[in-house]
């Protein structure tokens, strides 16, 4: 994967919604320094909790932002959504 | 100890005095002769019928410590347990235990009876809403861990002496004034009077609280008025729209219906869909729904039934109506259409609980039984069953009559989605064994069909088959896939956090439910 | 690998793009194909989403079926050119091109495709076309479209064919018989397939065996299907019954004996049976075998 230059998020945005197997996921930028903070709240808690931060922090990493905060509130997202929800977020979170 | 499903059971757990361990489905004997029929006098011309359930609490000599029981044929709509406990606890009896054959949300209000200490132990089928909740996570509120029994192993209790019952409170739908109850008739009319029948023949008073007193004779009746101390009339014993509200519909899921459709054709494909076979159905979801795939199957090759054990749906005494089985043997009726089936169709039979599934005595139904399809909250590698506890531990369900079908049947299939929501439901072990692995031949999931390696008779007749059959193991992987592999969840070690004791069929010890540990 | 002009495609189930939940089950129902739609039936604020949530899950599950796209108009909305680069290094196996109209659009889809394969370093026609007639400029150019060579299918897309007729559909489908009819023949022509349109009323199962049993007739290899139901349905009207197979033996039999005895005319049952009939028979046990049907079991079954 390629790593691109470090991109700041221009705005807050969400991406998905709060229904069965999605995630609601909001991104919002933070101040320089920050780093990636992610706050979940899924009814998987237990058995995929640290899993799904985990994955949401270095999808966001991967995308080349370091100072955002993310939050998701889960229904059972399966990974490629949540991925694809972060992903989705962060774009429009760097729409004019 | 580990007992034969290799579960850790504690050498001593704090209230329980049964040390049994599960040694397999058929391991255990009677020791003792068993419990006998309470015998008392009745006086000519005694008036049975009392004013109130004080009367009742008082006549019956109900004291601090005692056992008292309730049916749960009233399901979720039921009045009769609140409108006791009520009044039980108004005149300040403390110390009591509940032995419910099972409990439903409408049983919430328990929560507020057990920390007053009016109620300080349960013995029941299955404990679920708000209660189940509570008492997963304050295992220590009860005096005892509460005692899980599969419905013929309640009866089996009973009827050893291990359940002792004082005073058995029933709710009758209609009942005169001697003390012969249905359930056949009246505004709370649900059916069969399965369950009640057991408290009825062994507990040491019996009160029966109807809300249609009927000046005539009741006949046929399913209590005889040879059981029945006192009678209580009262406005309701229950709501009609959660004992039984209109006929349960067949899911219209398309992946149930897909597991139902392959249930149908493992059936089929196995051989046991044959001419006089026997069937039980799961009361929802695939379970149900296979009667519609079974019933054309049955059509097409003009085939009949000999028999159906129920819990008991609309969709069931149809197909019975309809001629496709002879008779249908009713331990509790779940709808209206059934309800009005069992009062009207002579092959509709209505059963005890100790006739439907109780292992000890000549033969209980299920023994005869060719095919049960049946549901689980989770499954395991070695086929094992869970349908009390959830995926975090908490309890939401009941153990039934699954067990018992399950051991009698000579073909036992369990429908389960491979993936709840994002959770696998094929773990590496179950969080609480209800159903052990050798009384499951088959289990179908939406992703693929596992067969029992004991059961090298039907892997061989489903050899070349088109179906996709695949190991459990394969279809975990595959689940893993999807979703990768959870994390465990924690359960407490200490003996003190023991919520429940899962008692098999013959009254031996399948695992405990421990507390999970809080995040 | 099995050729995309010549697969099996009775079915092609229609997902919603923004839904993981009907994503994650669609591989189970067994339909041939699985169309992902990023295209009407996602709101126009949703469209980037969609398109990230599909491009997503073709990359991360394993797929049993064919999986095709429906992306936007490339040239008639903002959204299709995006569509394609998000969705095409993900390897759907066809892109489905909606209101198709010149062959033109074709064209500029597939030079995209030419491009991403040749970047990613895969041979030349792992990712395909198929279109979407939907209007009657569209139906006029139909030849020239099914001859472009990613074409692989030809689709109708009758709810908006006929709001452009300005009609309504009936019982008997006569408003779309000669698009039907004109499409077929231009499939035939340009060796490519042909799909017959949605039928959305779910419940009226009598209705849909009807119409796919006409569609059939006509000579339509398949057609979009939007509830699990409908594929037992289509999967079953498709595969030639046991009857049917047992006679294309019998055919084939006979023209086997007719060659290797040198025998000229042939007859069976009292009937003549010449070239075409002999290539007919073999296509009902090749579309009876590709169903999963053991045949020999149904020799002598006539």
């Amino acid at each position: 994967m390629e790593k691109q230059a470090n991109k700041i998020l221009a705005r807050s945005a969400t991406a998905g919604f709060e229904e069965k197997n999605d995630v609601l996921i909001t991104v919002k930028p933070v101040a320089a320094g920050q780093g990636i903070t992610v706050k979940l709240v899924s009814p998987v808690q237990r058995q995929y909790g640290k899993h799904m931060e985990k994955l949401i922090m270095e999808t966001v990493r991967s995308a080349g932002f370091s100072d955002v905060n993310i939050e998701a509130a889960d229904k059972s997202a399966w990974d490629y959504t949540i991925k694809a929800r972060v992903l989705g977020a962060l774009e429009r979170g760097m729409k004019a | 100890m580990k007992n034969a499903v290799g579960r850790e059971i504690p050498e001593v757990i704090p209230g329980i005095k049964n040390k049994r361990l599960y040694k397999g489905e058929f391991a255990y004997l009677p020791e003792k002769p068993g419990a006998a029929r309470k015998i008392r006098v009745g006086i000519p011309h005694t008036n049975k019928v009392l004013a109130s359930i004080d009367e009742a609490i008082e006549k019956t000599g109900l004291r601090d410590g005692q056992t008292i029981s309730f049916h749960h044929h009233l399901r979720n709509g039921d009045f009769v347990m609140k409108m006791v406990v009520e009044r039980i606890a108004a005149k300040g009896i403390k110390d009591i235990m509940i032995a419910s054959s099972s409990l439903s949300p409408c049983h919430d209000f328990l929560i507020d009876y057990i920390k007053d200490g009016t109620i300080t132990a349960l013995e029941s089928s299955g404990l679920r809403g708000d209660l189940g909740k509570y008492l997963t996570v304050n295992p220590q509120a009860l005096k005892k861990p509460t005692i899980i029994r599969s419905h013929g192993g309640r009866a089996r209790a009973i009827e050893a002496g291990e359940l002792h019952i004082d005073v058995a409170f029933m709710g009758a739908p209609a009942c005169d004034r001697f003390g012969n109850a249905t359930g056949r008739q009246g505004k709370s009319a649900f059916g069969s009077m399965g369950y009640a029948m057991i408290d009825a023949a062994y507990a040491d008073k019996v009160v029966l609280v109807t809300d249609n007193l009927v000046d005539g004779a009741v006949y046929p009746y399913s209590i005889p008025q040879i059981d029945v101390d006192y009678i209580v009339p009262v406005e309701a014993i229950g709501d009609p729209e959660g004992i039984a509200s209109g006929a349960i519909r067949i899911t219209k899921s398309p992946t149930q219906l897909l597991m139902a459709k392959y249930a149908a054709e493992i059936m089929e494909e196995t051989g046991y869909l044959k001419q006089g076979f026997s069937l039980q159905l799961g009361s929802g979801g695939a379970s149900l729904a296979a009667a519609l795939f079974i019933r054309e199957k049955m059509e097409k090759n003009d085939i009949t039934g000999s028999f159906g054990i129920g819990g008991v749906t609309g969709v069931f005494s149809e197909m019975l109506k309809d001629g496709l089985f002879e008779v249908c043997y009713d331990a509790q009726t779940f709808d209206m259409t059934a309800v009005k089936s069992i009062a009207e169709n002579p092959r509709h039979l209505e059963v005890s609980a100790s006739f439907y599934a109780n292992p000890w005595n000549a033969s209980p139904i299920v023994n005869n039984l060719d095919v049960v399809i049946l549901s689980a909250t989770e499954v395991d590698l070695d086929f094992n069953v869970n349908v009390i506890t959830d995926s975090n531990g908490v309890l939401m369900g009941a153990s039934g009559g699954h067990s018992d079908a399950a051991a009698g049947a000579a073909l036992s299939i369990i429908v389960v989605p491979l993936v709840r929501g994002r959770l696998p439901m094929i773990r590496d072990h179950v969080q609480n064994v209800v159903t052990p692995g050798e009384s499951i031949d088959v289990i179908i999931t939406d992703r693929g069909i596992a067969i029992n390696p004991l059961r090298k008779d039907i892997m061989e007749k489903l050899k070349g088959s088109k179906l996709p059959i695949m190991t459990l193991a394969e279809l975990q992987a595959l689940a893993y896939e999807f979703v990768g592999k959870p994390e465990e969840v924690g359960l407490s070690q200490d003996d003190k956090d023991i919520v429940a004791v899962v008692e098999y069929r013959d009254g031996s010890i399948l695992d405990v439910i421990r507390k999970p540990i809080a995040d | 690998m099995t050729d995309p002009k010549t697969k099996l495609r009775r079915t092609m189930m229609f997902v919603p793009g923004n839904s993981p939940k009907m994503i994650n089950s669609a591989d189970i129902y067994g339909a041939d194909s699985l169309m992902f739609d990023i295209e009407d039936s996602i709101a126009v604020t949703e469209k980037d989403t969609a398109r990230i949530l599909v491009a997503q899950a073709l990359k991360s599950i394993k797929f049993h079926s064919e999986t095709v796209v429906r992306i936007n108009h490339p040239t008639q909305t903002p959204f299709g050119m995006d569509d394609l680069k998000v969705i095409l290094p993900s390897k759907p196996d066809l892109i489905r091109l909606p209101k198709v109209e010149d062959v033109s659009e074709v064209e500029l889809v597939a030079k995209e495709i030419e491009r991403v394969e040749k970047e990613n370093g895969w041979p030349e026609g792992t990712i395909n076309i198929i279109s979407a007639i939907e209007s009657v400029k569209g139906l006029y150019n139909v030849r020239e479209i099914c001859k472009h060579p990613r074409m692989v299918a030809i689709a109708l897309g009758a709810e908006d064919f006929i709001a452009n007729l300005k009609t309504q559909r009936t019982k008997t489908g006569i408003e779309l018989y000669y698009v039907r009819s004109q499409i077929l023949m231009a499939a035939r022509d340009a060796e490519i397939q042909c799909m017959d349109t949605v039928f959305s009323d779910v419940k009226d199962m009598e209705g849909f065996e009807h119409e796919v049993s006409n569609s059939r007739d006509m000579g339509f290899d398949g057609k979009s299907v939007i509830h699990p139901k409908q594929i037992t349905e289509v999967h079953r009207l498709y595969t030639p019954t046991d009857k049917q197979i047992a006679k294309a033996l019998k055919v084939l039999d006979a023209y086997d004996d007719a060659q290797k005895n040198h025998k000229g005319v042939l007859a069976v049952d009292g009937k003549m049976i010449d070239g075409p009939i002999v290539v007919r028979a073999q296509r009902v046990v090749d579309q009876a075998i590709a169903a999963g049907v053991n045949v020999e079991e149904k020799r002598g079954l006539a």
